[in-house]
């Protein structure tokens, strides 16, 4: 692959999944209140 | 007391993990799969991804938060949520509704072509020439008529099947039916599609494959197009604004983090594009490969891609009915899932009108899409057919009803705030000014430009070389159609024990949660902290 590409690709992948893996900690971390 | 009996009936999940899963199952579909690697690369491959993320972050996960907000504080499918939010806007729910019939009846052939791939996929049954096996051997097109009832027994049963399944599951009901089939059915989509990403990535060629997807073309990001492209695939990928997020939020407990879900099934939906973009241009590239092409003379999207593009590929590759089963059954389940989601919409909208019992609303509602879906779609000229009310489904139906929307609720009632203070009572994401700017002027700005764009482009240029006849009756007639029914059904009575004035933050009551059905384990009124999520 080309540099540029690789680039891109590893930026699209940490922003998506790395989006992804910090909203699933953060809910993780507040649980709902028990009702 | 009226207001909490009203509650008391209405369905719910058992937990968060349940609805954030049947949202991803909803909001991954058929799209992300054909539609986004076509996109992107048509789109300035690599740079696509800035404009993508910008419409990500200001458009999808924001109007996400308006469904949310919507169907949690009023409770209801769309209609009622609408007439709940504000006495005129219930026309909003309806057509809402009417499009998701629209887009149920046809989506379903799709994942019967799907299913029958799959099963053809074993013996690699499309032979040396794919498309004339999908057009011909399969679909029987005929290309002299323009609308036609000849049925092709081939594609009608495996969609009377898919029917059966998809009205099975719901009947079932909100947890038992939805929540255990994306429970099965999601996870399952993520092994077989990252099963596949994994073989595409080690074939011949798929190297120049991702060079041709991710190799960015920085011009691309001064084009207009390229930014309204990226809207528009959030909007259309991520089920946002046509009724179905609002629905499956309705059925969350009162006391559920909104946002913090919002998020997890925003980024869920980009990240599986994105794995399909990777798989699907390895696979784009192995096949340029052995044609000795260049990536970009076998790039294809929609139909195109899966039923006549992926067989070759199928063709050429060693053990490729493997791989051709994986592609396919990943397009089944990612259809069933959200086909489900798509039909709910039509289903509660109808009981909470009605009052009609959940296995009756099935069947009366449910099955007139069936039969809809069976009288078109299957026969000779249902190909056509599908482009057609497809594209004016979308472009017109799903923008449309965005747009007006949004409209209504920032700026003809200006009633963001309040929307804005129920997530925050609840959530632990919090929404503030920023928010209520994408929603309520960058989101109807770019929905106001696709639709007037789009309605001059048909109204100059007809749609894609078919007869005008069949653009004017399935096209223009069906979403002239859906509004006319909409205002029809707002001046319907509803009935007389249903609280048209309920808001969840008035209930009184510390839980609106309800018995769990027989059968489920997990309905206790408590959240589960070490849980999935």
């Amino acid at each position: 692959m080309n540099t540029s590409a690789i680039v891109m690709m590893i930026l699209a992948l940490a922003t998506l999944w790395g989006g992804l893996i910090t909203s699933v900690i953060h809910l993780r971390n507040h649980p709902d209140d028990p009702e | 007391m009226a207001q909490h009996e009203v509650t008391q009936k209405r369905e719910m999940w058992s937990g968060r993990s349940v609805f954030i899963m049947a949202a991803i199952g909803s909001a991954v579909g058929l799209g992300n799969i054909w539609r986004f690697p076509y996109v992107a690369y048509e789109n300035g491959g690599g740079a696509f991804l800035i404009p993508y993320l910008i419409a990500l972050l200001t458009a999808g996960i924001p109007l996400l938060f308006v469904d949310y907000a919507l169907g949690h504080k009023f409770r209801g499918s769309p209609p009622l949520a609408f007439r709940r939010f504000a006495r005129g806007s219930e026309f909003l729910g309806w057509w809402q509704v009417f499009v998701c019939f629209v887009i149920g009846v046809y989506y379903a052939v799709i994942v019967a072509w799907a299913a029958c791939y799959t099963y053809f996929s074993i013996t690699e049954q499309w032979g040396d020439d794919p498309e004339a096996f999908f057009l011909e051997e399969f679909l029987h097109i005929d290309s002299a008529a323009s609308f036609g009832l000849d049925f092709v027994p081939g594609v009608t049963w495996p969609l009377l099947l898919v029917w059966v399944a998809v009205l099975g599951v719901l009947a079932l009901g909100v947890q038992r039916g939805i929540g255990n089939a994306n429970r099965i059915f999601v996870p399952l989509l993520v092994l077989l599609f990252g099963a596949l990403v994994i073989r595409a990535l080690f074939l011949d060629g798929a190297v120049e494959g991702l060079n041709a997807f991710f190799t960015p073309n920085w011009d691309a990001l001064t084009d207009t197009g390229v930014w309204i492209a990226a809207y528009a695939q959030i909007f259309f990928s991520l089920s946002v604004a046509f009724g179905i997020m609002l629905t499956y939020s309705s059925y969350l407990k009162k006391k559920t983090n909104l946002t913090g879900s919002g998020l997890v099934v925003g980024f869920s939906n980009s990240s599986f594009e994105v794995l399909a973009g990777i798989g699907v241009f390895s696979a784009l590239g192995f096949m340029a490969q052995a044609q000795g092409v260049q990536v970009g003379e076998v790039v294809a999207g929609g139909i195109g891609l899966a039923f006549i593009a992926f067989p070759a590929i199928v063709s050429q590759m060693p053990g490729g009915p493997i791989f051709g089963v994986l592609f396919f059954a990943s397009l089944v389940f990612a259809g069933f899932t959200s086909m489900i989601s798509i039909i709910q919409v039509t289903v509660s909208a109808f009981e909470d009108k009605t009052g009609l019992g959940k296995v009756p609303a099935v069947l009366i509602i449910g099955g007139a899409s069936a039969v809809v879906s069976l009288l078109l779609f299957p026969t000779t000229t249902g190909l056509n057919t599908l482009d057609v009310v497809d594209r004016f489904a979308n472009q017109f139906g799903i923008v449309g009803v965005a747009f007006a929307a949004i409209v209504v609720i920032a700026w003809v009632l200006r009633r963001l705030p309040e929307l804005r203070d129920h997530l925050n009572s609840v959530s632990s994401f919090k929404v503030g000014l920023v928010w209520q700017l994408f929603v309520g002027v960058i989101t109807p700005i770019v929905l106001g430009y696709m639709l007037i764009s789009e309605i001059s482009d048909r109204v100059q240029e007809g749609y894609g070389g078919l007869p005008d006849s069949l653009v004017v009756t399935f096209g223009w007639g069906v979403q002239g159609a859906v509004i006319v029914l909409a205002i029809a059904m707002s001046f319907v009575p509803w009935r007389r024990d249903v609280d048209l004035t309920y808001s969840i933050d008035d209930d009184p009551s510390p839980s609106v949660s309800v018995p769990a059905p027989p059968g489920d384990t997990h309905t206790d009124g408590t959240s589960k902290p070490g849980g999935v999520l």
